[in-house]
């Protein structure tokens, strides 16, 4: 890849984030309240994977050959629906079912009802601890597919996250690429004021992965630069499973609750609609 | 009516639980074993020197190994996990639901030492409430491994059934009640014993199934015949034994190695209250936390002796006389 194309697929990304953040923030208005916040903090993480650096046949969601995805924070499925049916897993009028009775799209992440969806997720650290056991079965099968897998800063005062962080480098699982969402906010305001997670980097180093610790989680060039170390390090033998570490923003892209403890779960009138959807097309334009 | 012998011959379950894991392993490559720790205690340190790659010892962490199995069958595996039955049950609870149940995922759960056969492990580990926590799960088949017979059909349909599935099972020594060979079927009953002019259904299940026999014994030198029926398939239950129980024999009594309020009593009486309310009377723990002790000290504590079962007879068909003569 050229500089040029390398740019241009870095601004592809970037509108691709931008497409998921606003498809995000009309689908929660539709319904009116939703996870608006961890939902906007993974949209370029989301726009990385499905826009370049998974394997998928969205006409195919069952590929045999596929890489898996796993959102174990699965209260942001906002932001991944949004993805999925940018990606053209299933029509986009889809989107404006979420939550509502008998819908396919329920708040949380669920494998039986969304074409797309490897993994349910709802109850915090459960994810993760799937997503291993997938990861283990592929390596037992000598596949190649790999496993992302999402998990959120809040998510990690869960117990089982670290039963799996534990499990994940005995068993040396280096098809497992994981990501900490790391925003600061849980429902009841800062982590670091309710339970600290600290360091998550040094955390996950000393239980035995392969870390990359990202200081601007939501710049694309800076998840993909992450992505490419996991990948030279995976390929000079080291089977350790990864942890890319993004600091990022809740709520980026509607500055109206970015960064602050309302973030997580909101409500959403027509007028803060279009002033989050103005917001993210100026981020747009600018990338 | 399947034969049934009651030999004094007493068997080891952990022993044929990992010769039959052994035997399916075999014909069924996907088959994959997890444990949490107990795999000395559970003796399939065989399995392991067999398998070692089909084998996954996770340490001591049930709620992820339970994720882990999860995922495993989600690529196809076909995951046994096994763990004492307080611990699956209690501790990796949420897991086996969302992860497992919810998300209609395909794991073989085995819980061992259930109720008074944990013995000296004491409160802390006696799960007098694993069943009833499973049955509460939508989808989640619950069941109890009677003896060696049954638990090697119960393995073998599981391994070809997709599905959440749960087992218990007594680790060590049980009492062989069923010849080799014998089939069983989900969601039916086994007749075990069916007296002339039977006045009362024992209704049993694991350990109580063979205190019930004997207790037949002593009633039928007193003259009062009964039927047996081990009640091994919790969920779904054989309600349809239940109802020609209420209306044949009248009256009914429970037996079970857990928590009457949550178990096999409540579940018979929602089957029989629905369609023929009967007398019915309850071996099993009422409302109580384990102990320590030995086997038979356990059972005289909790009241699931045959001489307790011959008791709750007597009490139950005399209910069922004043009921008919009010």
């Amino acid at each position: 890849m050229n500089k040029s194309t390398d740019a241009d697929k870095v601004r592809e990304l970037k509108q691709f984030a931008g497409r998921i953040r606003q498809e995000t923030i009309k689908e929660i208005s539709a319904f009116g309240t939703g996870h608006v916040g961890g939902s906007l903090s993974i949209a370029d993480l989301l726009a990385v994977l499905y826009g370049q650096e998974m394997n998928i046949k969205p006409e195919d969601p069952q590929w045999a050959d596929r890489d898996w995805f796993v959102l174990s924070k699965g209260h942001c499925a906002p932001a991944l629906y949004a993805t999925l049916a940018l990606r053209g897993y299933f029509p986009m009028d889809w989107l404006n079912t979420l939550n509502r009775n008998g819908t396919n799209l329920p708040s949380h992440a669920d494998r039986l009802k969304v074409p797309g969806v490897d993994v349910t997720a709802g109850s915090l650290g459960q994810g993760a601890s799937v997503a291993s056991g997938v990861a283990l079965g592929l390596k037992m099968d000598g596949r190649d597919n790999k496993v992302y897998l999402v998990i959120g800063d809040g998510e990690s005062q869960e117990g089982q996250i670290w039963e799996m962080a534990l499990f994940a480098a005995q068993h040396r699982l280096g098809n497992l690429i994981a990501f900490m969402d790391y925003n600061g906010l849980q429902l009841d305001g800062y982590c670091k004021d309710i339970c600290s997670l600290g360091d998550a980097a040094a955390k996950f180093e000393a239980f035995g992965w392969q870390v990359v610790d990202v200081p601007d989680g939501n710049d694309v060039p800076s998840i993909l630069q992450a992505l490419e170390t996991v990948r030279s390090k995976t390929q000079k033998t080291d089977d350790r499973p990864s942890m890319i570490v993004l600091h990022t923003v809740k709520g980026l892209g509607w500055s109206e609750i970015a960064g602050t403890p309302k973030s997580h779960s909101t409500t959403i009138n027509e007028q803060q609609r279009d002033q989050a959807l103005a917001e993210i097309q100026t981020m747009m334009d600018a990338a | 009516m399947i034969e049934h012998t009651l030999e004094n011959e007493k068997q080891e379950m952990r022993q044929a639980f990992c010769q039959c894991l052994l035997e399916l392993a075999a014909d069924e490559e996907r088959l994959v074993l997890l444990d949490a720790d107990l795999m000395s205690a559970m003796g399939t340190k065989p399995f392991q020197e067999a398998y070692p790659e089909r084998t996954v010892d996770c340490g001591i962490q049930e709620a992820n190994m339970i994720g882990t199995a999860v995922g495993l069958s989600l690529t196809g595996k076909i995951p046994f996990a096994h763990t004492f039955a307080s611990f699956m049950s209690r501790r990796a609870m949420d897991q086996i639901f969302i992860s497992g149940a919810y998300s209609k995922a395909n794991v073989k759960l085995i819980g061992s030492d259930p109720g008074i056969t944990a013995k000296t492990n004491g409160g802390t580990h006696m799960s007098f409430e694993d069943m009833g926590i499973m049955r509460g799960i939508p989808t989640m088949t619950v069941l109890e491994a009677t003896d060696i017979t049954m638990l090697k059909w119960i393995m073998g349909w599981m391994a070809r059934t997709y599905g959440m599935q749960y087992m218990r099972l007594v680790r060590k020594q049980c009492v062989k009640i069923y010849r080799d060979g014998t089939d069983f079927q989900i969601g039916k009953a086994v007749q075990v014993m069916n007296q002339f002019d039977a006045q009362a259904t024992i209704i049993a299940s694991g350990v109580c199934v063979a205190e019930s026999i004997k207790a037949a014994r002593t009633l039928s030198d007193e003259g009062i015949g009964v039927r047996i029926l081990d009640m091994f398939t919790w969920k779904p239950l054989d309600n349809q034994a239940v109802i020609d129980a209420a209306k044949q024999t009248g009256a009914i009594v429970t037996a079970e190695n857990h928590n009457v309020n949550t178990g096999l009593g409540a579940a018979v009486s929602e089957a029989a209250a629905s369609s023929c309310p009967v007398p019915i009377e309850f071996i099993g723990v009422h409302d109580r936390f384990g102990q320590v002790g030995d086997q038979d000290y356990l059972a005289q504590q909790y009241g699931m002796t045959a001489k307790d079962i011959v008791e709750a007879v007597r009490k139950v068909v005399d209910r069922k006389r004043l009921y008919l003569h009010r």
